[in-house]
């Protein structure tokens, strides 16, 4: 059914469709509509789920983790600063190898404080071994909070869910709401191999000694990159069923390009309609649009833009002293090929700030620019950067 | 886990119940508890206090060097002061 929802509406109604049994989530702006819908949902009987209300994001994803040890079908959702403080729990969660499905409305961090999105929250816990799909719209957010337990359940991976604060969070728009008994032929409910149970006694969390402890991180590792194979079966499967693919990324007019932009999130739209306009008028770009994270299909990557001249990344987020994060591991994923594109990064629309198609089109220049000279003199540029104002620092 | 040769579970789950047992831990130890046999009358409070359940009761009590860690507590608890912590490495 065709309905009008919001980015929040739409991951709410996606963990109602997968008949999550517990969720333990606490508001924060911009996501806090999904936890009052959740709320609803479980109020009025439209979701048979035990709704856990709890004081602090580092609890909520604390009683996720109890719940999923003991078989529970878990979800929880927040947003920056409260991403961070579940930030702890994060590795615990992926190191017990519970399948929790997390969405999170991209928000920016403080200081200074700011509510408007960017990507520096989830891209900051790259590391913390969550599998991390960035969504374009709202119909992908739904979908893809489907498709996250099927991954999560079936390799014991917790999956985060991103969308971008407002612009999708808050943005109505048409999104095809996938029918329940169609939803329950694709997810089956949920098993944990080893619950906990009274009648079958277990030891989770016991210390991994360093005899041990290498050999834990190299199977989340292993688990990880089986992830990027099982991303791919369950959204063909998906595709099959509901019609619509994502893949692990999307390649836009990019096969015959020498231009390419690379983004993620919703910024993907923006750049596809300027897209559109460049090739009526003939010029050769095109668009990646990075979806899966982690893992990061690097190998994948390097095949869909190895025929550029050059790529610009563009990312809300950077690693303050270096460079952003989708330019540094698409730069390292460059390493072994001898003759790869330039890669320049644009670090832009940080707290909320618009990046405008002007943006879009410095971005694509200044790419063209370096395939006709063929070097980069600056590698990590800003887009939209007020210079006069930007003061000493110290 | 120190004994462990099954595959590693994910997460480390670890699915045998009462398994501990098979963790030896004497390596971990410093000193180690001597029981002089004259003093000791069987009481039993190392064995009570114990945290690794390393005592046997018994006239005199034995340790269970295995599991030892040289923590020192039943030297400290015995009444009759017939538990001595030598260094490891002496005789």
């Amino acid at each position: 059914m065709r309905q009008v929802l919001t980015g929040n509406e739409a991951a709410s109604i996606g963990a109602k469709l997968a008949r999550v049994n517990v969720i333990a989530a606490y508001p924060i702006t911009p996501q806090t509509a999904v936890v009052e819908k959740l709320s609803e949902y479980v109020a009025n009987g439209e979701l048979n789920a035990e709704y856990m209300r709890v004081e602090s994001e580092h609890s909520a994803l604390s009683a996720c983790i109890g719940a999923s040890a003991v078989g529970a079908r878990t979800f929880t959702a927040t947003s920056s600063q409260g991403l961070m403080l579940m930030s702890e729990m994060l590795f615990v969660v992926s190191g017990l190898r519970l399948p929790i499905v997390i969405a999170n409305a991209n928000r920016a961090l403080s200081a200074p404080l700011n509510i408007w999105c960017d990507q520096q929250d989830s891209f900051a816990v790259r590391d913390s071994g969550c599998v991390q799909v960035y969504c374009e719209n709202n119909q992908e957010i739904i979908d893809s909070i489907i498709q996250a337990y099927r991954v999560a359940e079936e390799l014991l991976l917790p999956v985060m869910v991103c969308y971008d604060g407002y612009i999708l969070s808050h943005t109505a728009e048409p999104v095809e709401v996938p029918d329940q008994a169609e939803v329950d032929k694709f997810l089956p409910p949920y098993k944990h191999p080893h619950p906990l149970e009274p009648e079958k006694p277990v030891t989770m969390g016991p210390v991994g000694v360093p005899e041990y402890y290498e050999e834990f991180r190299s199977m989340q590792q292993q688990a990880m990159l089986a992830a990027k194979h099982k991303l791919l079966e369950v959204d063909r499967d998906w595709g099959k069923r509901f019609g619509r693919r994502y893949g692990l990324f999307e390649r836009y007019k990019s096969d015959d390009a020498d231009i390419l932009l690379l983004t993620a999130g919703s910024l993907s739209s923006s750049a596809k309609e300027l897209i559109d306009r460049y090739r009526k008028r003939g010029e050769k770009v095109g668009l990646v649009k990075v979806r899966a994270y982690r893992p990061f299909p690097g190998e994948e990557l390097v095949d869909a833009l190895s025929h550029a001249k050059a790529v610009a990344v563009m990312e809300k987020d950077i690693s303050i002293g270096w460079a952003g994060a989708l330019f540094t591991d698409l730069s390292s994923a460059f390493v072994d090929v001898k003759k790869g594109p330039l890669i320049i990064d644009f670090i832009c629309g940080l707290g909320g700030r618009d990046v405008s198609p002007l943006q879009i089109r410095e971005a694509l220049r200044a790419a063209a620019k370096a395939a006709e000279t063929g070097e980069v003199k600056k590698p990590v540029r800003w887009l939209g950067l007020r210079e006069k104002v930007v003061g000493l620092g110290m | 886990m120190g004994g462990c040769t099954t595959k590693l579970t994910a997460g480390a789950v670890i699915i045998e119940p009462g398994s501990s047992a098979k963790y030896e831990t004497g390596s971990w130890r410093n000193f180690r508890p001597v029981v002089d046999e004259k003093k000791c009358t069987g009481c039993g409070m190392c064995w009570l206090f114990c945290p690794d359940s390393a005592v046997k009761k018994g006239k005199p009590a034995t340790i269970d060097l295995r599991y030892c860690k040289g923590c020192g507590i039943c030297a400290n608890e015995c009444p009759f002061k017939a538990i001595i912590m030598v260094p490891e490495g002496n005789r």
